[in-house]
């Protein structure tokens, strides 16, 4: 199977990127260092080709109706320009897949859009029309991926940069809010969201206009090795990894997600969701800092002091902003209190290691 | 893009280089090998007096993106370690010849050191 490539892949290229294959596509890993651009959108600002996010598209009378009952958060408090974070569950409550569900501002195209992650693009469709058409409802699906380019500037001076490129003004948007925005005269869905946990926007330029759109932007390129590091410093999940429903499966209650479910709406997994919101999850999702030195990585054992397996790293690095190690994933409970003695077993190595906020530059603990 | 690869080492097909002359040698990674890897945030290195043995693993470099194993270039005994790198691992990104050196070696014989690539060769390999 070849690889999906973003539109501005022989444009990155040509900055001298490597590049990764990420749910099926070729994408930009890195551009200079990961410092670097972790540094630059921490600091300044930086902006990453994320292209390789889905996009759907459902319009009709009965569009609502579908996004409401195949995703856990409430769109019916969704006015037009908003957003929201929400979880694509199943019958068991277990996450499929999470997205940004955004009520288009102007009936240009459609009435929602959403964004899945890369490679999850073809299932939601199947899943959405599928749905559609076994409820009846009225509504069109459409899977436009291959027609946009998406791109993220993120960081302290994003606003800055994206109001200086646009045609109109965007910083009247507040956070999750998004208009469609001229950029050299192309109308762009814009939104102020993003992965990194700073301020930023996010830009979905029709295919076309990507490289027109990019070259506005002045600032540090990063790719997706910057990005992981930023999200892992916010505690941000990352689908496939710190879920996955067949190698992971995972409720958005252990995910540390739960306020993405509205269990007063009925969506596909309301049921089983209702009843571990009673009952309380087993697992927590944690961050964890090693005390040792050392690396830790996707699929590291965390034991307790004595050894004993209690659970697995889904996610780690060394945190450039903290100059130190840091992990996500899921820990019973009963471990799951900030400052709980754990370790993580690092190449055979058993390394001392803590409890910690998932968002780790929040606190110092 | 075109790598450093100074005349005075000795290669190891998994990019490792040795001095080229003396008993005692230092051993490091390449530049090309240092460009792979990216930020390098944890090196792990043997001690004082420990034997490392040419081909075989003496230690780990860590970088943000990845985790590798070290290879001997040569065989010996470890007589020195860079500890700069312990609070400084970026000195093998910014100069991997030079301050980002890992280990000295004193040569059992000659260490294999004949075996190992030429600049030459070495260049041939990475191209």
């Amino acid at each position: 199977m070849s690889l999906r490539k973003p539109p501005l892949r022989d444009v990155h290229a040509g900055l001298g990127a490597t590049f990764t294959e990420f749910g099926g596509w070729d994408m930009p890993v890195e551009f200079d260092s990961i410092k670097t651009e972790h540094a630059a959108v921490r600091e300044e600002a930086g902006i990453f080709d994320v292209s390789h996010m889905g996009e759907i598209e459902v319009a009709g009378p009965d569009a609502e109706e579908l996004m409401q009952r195949l995703t856990t958060n409430d769109v019916t408090n969704l006015g037009p320009g908003d957003s929201h974070y929400s979880m694509i569950t199943d019958e068991d409550g277990t996450i499929i897949d999470d997205t940004v569900v955004y009520r288009l501002s102007e009936h240009v195209n459609a009435e929602f859009l959403f964004v899945p992650n890369a490679g999850h693009d073809e299932e939601a469709y199947d899943r959405w029309t599928g749905y559609r058409d076994e409820w009846d409802l009225d509504a069109e699906v459409k899977n436009v991926t291959e027609n946009f380019a998406m791109f993220a500037v993120q960081g302290p001076d994003a606003p800055d940069l994206v109001a200086e490129a646009a045609d109109e003004q965007v910083t009247d948007l507040s956070k999750f809010e998004g208009k469609f925005v001229a950029f050299a005269g192309e109308e762009c869905w814009t939104a102020r969201t993003g992965y990194t946990g700073e301020d930023g926007f996010e830009i979905i330029p029709p295919a076309e206009y990507a490289e027109t759109v990019w070259n506005l932007f002045d600032c540090q390129p990063c790719g997706l090795g910057a990005r992981d590091t930023l999200r892992m410093e916010h505690g941000f999940l990352l689908s496939g990894q710190d879920f996955d429903p067949d190698e992971n499966p995972r409720n958005p209650y252990e995910a540390g997600v739960g306020w993405t479910v509205k269990l007063d709406t009925e969506f596909v997994g309301r049921d089983a969701l209702e009843q571990v919101s009673e009952e309380g999850p087993d697992e927590e999702f944690v961050g964890i800092k090693l005390v040792d030195r050392g690396v830790p990585r996707h699929g590291y054992e965390v034991t307790d002091p004595d050894g004993e397996t209690i659970g697995e790293v889904t996610s780690g690095t060394m945190s450039p902003t903290l100059d130190e190690p840091i992990a996500l994933g899921y820990v019973p409970t009963e471990y799951a209190e900030a400052g709980t003695k754990v370790r993580v077993v690092v190449r055979g190595q058993s390394k001392k290691a803590k409890i910690a906020n998932v968002r780790f530059l929040s606190d110092d603990r | 893009m075109s790598f450093q690869v100074p005349d005075d080492r000795k290669y190891l097909e998994s990019h490792e280089w040795a001095d080229a002359d003396g008993d005692n040698v230092r051993v490091g990674i390449t530049d090309f090998a240092q460009d792979e890897l990216g930020d390098v945030v944890f090196v792990e290195l043997p001690g004082e007096g420990d034997a490392v043995e040419q081909g075989e693993e003496f230690g780990v470099v860590e970088s943000i993106k990845a985790v590798s194993d070290l290879y001997s270039p040569v065989s010996g005994t470890v007589t020195a370690v860079n500890d700069a790198l312990e609070d400084q691992p970026e000195l093998v990104n910014d100069d991997p010849f030079g301050d980002g050196w890992m280990l000295e070696v004193e040569l059992d014989g000659d260490g294999g050191r004949d075996e190992l690539l030429s600049a030459d060769e070495y260049s041939e390999q990475i191209e």
